[in-house]
């Protein structure tokens, strides 16, 4: 079995000290295998957020760790763990988070100006990811103009600029109609099998989570038993999701 | 993130709430004007003391006299029939109703010892009463102590010709007119007569050839006549006449030394000539009390520009945490990222800089047209009567150095709200609603 893209191994998580101590994660296991697409769900409060917040290495937990393709990822500190996260991970959010008056290019290039890719480069890759998604005819809008669905789509081509291994889409749908929604999941799932990125989404939504390999479910801070078919079906799926990564890299 | 996309979003951020940045642009650029004309005014009198620096006395003389003896705590002083009134060099000497003892021939000979003096003669002093040409009406008039290497600033004509056997004078325009010369011009080449009263208070006179004419100074020798050796040698002459007593005596002697030696060596003679019981006083001494008080009071104005900056600085402060505020989920998202702390310090830092420069360039453009009109119409009007003098001027590094100091005050300013923003959680930033 190939070595998982982020392995959580007995993560605790808590706020706060003595009697107002809060428990968020309670001893966590997870793997999330490469190309597949895992869906944490559970009710507000129960630790999901949490739980993505650990896997994208934006919190430390209070004990336990985090593996990154097999490497700790508490030995990362300070520049080195702010360059894995900028060329490991895009993030998909429920609030867009877009900048109103910036447009929609400038947006979208966020993540490489942060890496300290070149102006020409970052265009050319930027204008590369709105052609994907049908956006370059919006380029030069302001993010404010959008609409909702056209906003999510800028997100996603945000998250995709800087090639990453994983997307962590928080509510991805959340803000969403029905119709718009279904078209940004439509994309989403499209990247995940087309080509082999990883995607962790998290959410309150059965639908959204049926259409994911393998689904979690997080209540009170632990994990509850999964659905043994759904566990069964990921397997084989992430190991073809794997191949399919590979021969896109190849 | 590179350092050049650091500065780029910092300047576009800027812009994104207009109304805001202009009000705190606004306040600075009020500190940074302010500063712009109080040190132009600093700049625009200084340079003036400058440019007639020449006129006061050459670099490579002092002058020197007795110790003025302390006097607070002795009781009355005896009295001397040897003393002679304090005095300095150039025309208005620092007389202050003090007496020295005179320079005797002992004295110059023990200052003449002094390694680093090249030579020292008595200064002498002449009380001229007036001065008339052709028979025309009498002024009065002040003669000052010509020295050679000093310059008259002329309005036209030459200085005075230190080796001319002839009485040579350079006078006042003001005493132009009034002595009957139709123009400048018809006054050089004439002769002027000066008069004054002997030891035994009879009427003397001298007559002088006028070899130019003397712009008005601030200070020196633009309001008195300027005499060459032979007219002030024929001066004294003529106040000796009769004399009995100290006529002979000077207050105080010049001594010439090399300039070139350096600042140190210069001090050092003034330390031997101190321990010999003289004090001795060069030209940049007596000009540097002059530009010390225009100093203290350009300081004291731009002090009340830097409060005004204080005041400015607390702006860019507010300004930046409402923006820091406004902005929290844009930080978290940034530093989610991948965004190190330090960047988006820097990015705020820089954001406050910017502004800062904003304020201060405007300021500093607008101050320095605003001085230079101002300080042109002054020449014209108040200052007519002082040519060359701009009240206010303006020398590049001063105009550079106040940019930089509002830059500093502003970037101090934006460390309080960019420190905020960089210590600010990613994950508590995205929650942010």
């Amino acid at each position: 079995m190939p070595t998982p893209v982020l392995r959580a191994v007995d993560l605790h998580r808590s706020y706060g000290r003595g009697p107002t101590r809060f428990d968020a994660l309670k001893g966590v296991d997870v793997e999330v295998h490469a190309g597949e697409a895992l869906a944490i769900v559970g009710k507000s409060g129960s630790g999901k957020s949490t739980l993505m917040h650990l896997l994208a290495l934006l919190d430390r937990p209070t004990s336990g760790h985090v593996d990154l393709n097999g490497a700790a990822a508490d030995r990362l500190r300070g520049r080195e763990l702010n360059r894995v996260r900028n060329r490991t991970f895009g993030f998909v959010f429920q609030q867009f988070f877009l900048t109103p008056s910036a447009t929609v290019l400038e947006n979208v290039i966020l993540p490489l100006k942060i890496a300290g890719v070149g102006r020409t480069e970052r265009k050319r890759r930027g204008m590369a990811v709105l052609e994907q998604l049908d956006l370059a005819d919006k380029a030069r809008n302001r993010a404010r103009d959008l609409s909702g669905g056209q906003k999510q789509r800028v997100v996603i081509a945000r998250a995709l600029v800087n090639d990453p291994q994983v997307i962590f889409a928080d509510e991805p749908t959340g803000n969403l109609d029905t119709a718009t929604g279904a078209a940004v999941e439509d994309l989403l799932f499209g990247l995940n099998r087309e080509r082999g990125i990883t995607l962790v989404v998290v959410t309150h939504d059965d639908d959204l989570a049926a259409r994911c390999d393998r689904r979690i479910t997080v209540r009170d801070g632990r994990i509850e038993a999964s659905d043994p078919a759904a566990e069964g079906r990921t397997g084989s799926d992430s190991g073809d999701a794997g191949r399919t990564a590979e021969e896109l890299a190849a | 993130m590179r350092a050049v996309d650091v500065v780029g979003s910092a300047v576009a951020n800027t812009f994104r709430s207009r109304t805001r940045t202009v009000l705190t642009v606004l306040a600075i650029f009020i500190g940074a004007f302010t500063l712009t004309i109080t040190t132009g005014l600093g700049t625009g009198i200084n340079r003036y003391i400058d440019q007639t620096v020449a006129e006061i006395g050459a670099e490579d003389v002092m002058t020197v006299a007795h110790q003025v003896e302390e006097t607070t705590d002795d009781g009355p002083r005896e009295y001397d029939p040897d003393a002679v009134a304090a005095s300095g060099l150039g025309a208005d000497g620092p007389v202050g109703g003090a007496t020295i003892d005179p320079i005797t021939d002992d004295d110059l000979a023990t200052i003449a010892a002094i390694d680093s003096v090249e030579s020292v003669e008595p200064l002498k002093q002449v009380a001229v009463d007036w001065v008339e040409a052709d028979g025309g009406t009498r002024y009065e008039i002040s003669v000052g102590s010509f020295i050679p290497g000093m310059e008259v600033v002329l309005a036209s004509g030459e200085q005075p010709d230190a080796a001319a056997d002839d009485p040579q004078v350079v006078i006042p325009v003001d005493f132009v007119e009034p002595l009957g010369f139709d123009s400048q011009s018809q006054a050089i080449g004439s002769d002027v007569v000066f008069g004054l009263t002997d030891a035994t208070g009879t009427e003397q006179t001298v007559t002088a050839e006028v070899v130019g004419v003397s712009e008005a100074g601030l200070v020196g020798a633009g309001s008195s006549a300027s005499p060459n050796t032979a007219l002030t040698d024929a001066l004294a002459a003529a106040q000796q006449t009769g004399s009995t007593g100290q006529a002979a005596l000077s207050g105080s002697a010049v001594v010439r030394f090399d300039p070139a030696a350096g600042a140190t060596a210069t001090q050092d003679l003034k330390d031997e000539l101190a321990d010999a019981g003289f004090t001795a006083t060069t030209v940049e001494d007596q000009i540097g009390a002059f530009k010390a008080v225009i100093d203290g009071i350009v300081l004291v104005l731009n002090a009340f520009a830097v409060i005004a900056l204080l005041a400015a600085g607390f702006g860019i402060v507010n300004t930046l945490l409402m923006s820091v505020q406004e902005r929290t989920r844009e930080i978290g998202l940034m530093k989610a990222m991948g965004m190190g702390s330090g960047r988006v310090f820097g990015l705020f830092s820089t954001e406050a800089t910017f502004i800062g420069f904003l304020g201060s360039a405007v300021g500093v453009l607008l101050g320095m047209a605003a001085g230079t009109a101002v300080g042109n119409a002054l020449a014209t009007t108040m200052f007519a009567d002082l040519p060359g003098l701009t009240l206010i001027a303006f020398d590049p590094v001063s105009v550079a150095s106040i940019v930089v100091l509002v830059m500093a005050i502003a970037f101090l300013a934006g460390t309080i709200p960019a420190g905020r923003a960089a210590r600010q959680d990613p994950i508590e930033s995205l929650r942010y609603e």
